[in-house]
């Protein structure tokens, strides 16, 4: 064991953290509104509009994260118009191409999560806003959403930490997010076990949080008060 | 659709060997898991509270740390290792396992922490009579686990075995860093000979695609046939 090694690169590696947080809160962030967004669609009756849904959450959840961020950074690139147009700004940068990617995963997921909890919940509720002449949008808003988001809650939990796994792949598009800095390293050490230890560790650290965090919600809008 | 013919001119046949070493690194693992998933689902279930701890440290680490960071482990510590271990032989050559095994060692002890979890819920969703009636009967240790729970147990496991055969299957796309030639390492080398990342890279997907649906329409038969007489 190369005590000394764990001491010097644990700065380095909580460094690196910041970068994973901010891949991980940007991509959760647009891929709560990209699963809302898909997770109505599916509810929609329009058999096209369903399927396309369906469609979307089919692709991204059968393929592996790594082949969508290859496609998005090496693929994309290659298409000669798309580098005429403002969207080369983005595509361009690794950051933004793996934020893209992640969102794209974590919303398929999160639309997944979010029909089912919309469609759990007791058709006895809605009718019983409806019977007090509470208009349609009101009920979506003030009664739909609010009972799914309690609903999904345990299962966007552990997407939250499926994704904070995910983002390791950044690593593979030159970011030097934790696992990238961890990488690195090893690579230059040849210890890796010192080193999975610590970036291992901060890993669990966060994962202990985020399920800590969740749980603390599960309990505060349980139904039973 | 010349890039994908067969023989020298297409990438055809390589990327069809690559899908047969992505199904094989995915079956590979998936045993390796359940080997896994086999020791540590009794720790769990144990009564002793230090064997507890040791089966929650297995799943607890393995599923809150990357697959990324567990497949650099093995990868970089895998031979170093070995070596150790062949040290206390007495035999010190380098030896260099080769990137199969590596691979199917690290995907498999991930998705042995998740079968563990699979295994665990089954085994406590079945009803305490069965055990207990089953220890009235005179049937010994043995019989009760292989004949009693095991088979109750199966059908309750297999849809969530489903998911961990998924997640196997596509973290076996991470292998590719490893330098092993499946299905994502071999449209990596195409794509960059061919100057087409685009083109294979969606034809990666593709493949990982059909491999879910195909792989889901036959477990599917077996849900079935497993709950036969529910």
């Amino acid at each position: 064991m190369d005590f000394d090694l764990m001491i010097t690169s644990f700065p380095k590696l909580l460094g690196a953290t910041v970068v994973t947080l901010k891949l991980l809160s940007a991509s959760l962030f647009f891929g709560l509104f990209l699963g809302l967004f898909f997770a109505i669609l599916r509810l929609n009756k329009n058999i096209f509009i369903n399927k396309f849904a369906y469609g979307y959450s089919y692709i991204f959840r059968g393929t592996p994260l790594l082949v969508q961020i290859f496609i998005i950074y090496f693929g994309l690139g290659q298409i000669e118009y798309l580098r005429t147009t403002f969207l080369w700004v983005i595509l361009k940068e690794p950051y933004w191409c793996a934020i893209i990617a992640f969102t794209l995963n974590t919303g398929a997921y999160t639309s997944e999560i979010l029909r089912s909890a919309f469609q759990t919940i007791k058709p006895g509720i809605i009718e019983a806003g409806k019977s007090l002449g509470i208009s349609n949008k009101i009920i979506f808003y003030k009664i739909q959403i609010p009972i799914a988001i309690r609903q999904s809650l345990p299962a966007y939990g552990n997407e939250i930490i499926l994704m904070m796994k995910g983002t390791s792949l950044a690593s593979t598009v030159t970011l030097m997010d934790l696992t990238g800095v961890a990488k690195y390293i090893i690579s230059t050490t040849f210890k890796p076990i010192e080193v999975f230890i610590v970036a291992g560790g901060i890993y669990l650290f966060m994962t202990f949080i985020i399920h800590n965090v969740i749980k603390y919600l599960e309990k505060k809008y349980s139904f039973q008060q | 659709m010349e890039l994908l013919a067969f023989g020298k001119t297409g990438w055809g046949d390589e990327l069809f060997y690559a899908t047969l070493m992505t199904i094989a690194v995915s079956i590979t693992a998936m045993l390796v898991g359940f080997f896994f998933a086999l020791i540590f689902t009794p720790l769990k279930l144990s009564k002793y509270k230090t064997l507890n701890l040791v089966g929650n440290f297995y799943t607890t680490v393995i599923r809150g740390v990357p697959e990324l960071l567990v497949i650099y482990l093995f990868f970089f510590g895998g031979s170093g290792a070995i070596m150790y271990v062949a040290s206390i032989f007495g035999y010190y050559e380098y030896i260099e396992i080769n990137a199969f095994i590596t691979g199917s060692m690290a995907i498999g002890i991930i998705s042995g922490a998740y079968s563990t979890e699979v295994f665990r819920g089954a085994i406590q969703s079945i009803d305490k009579g069965q055990f207990e009636a089953a220890k009235v009967l005179g049937i010994n240790k043995f019989g009760q686990f292989y004949k009693i729970i095991l088979p109750q147990m199966l059908r309750l496991a297999i849809p969530n075995l489903s998911n961990v055969w998924q997640i196997t299957l596509k973290d076996t796309s991470l292998i590719s860093v490893t330098g092993l030639v499946e299905i994502m390492r071999q449209s990596y080398i195409a794509a960059g000979s061919t100057r087409d990342p685009l083109f294979f890279y969606s034809f990666a997907a593709v493949l990982y695609l059909m491999l879910t649906y195909v792989s889901m329409k036959l477990i599917n038969k077996l849900e079935v046939r497993y709950s036969r007489g529910y």
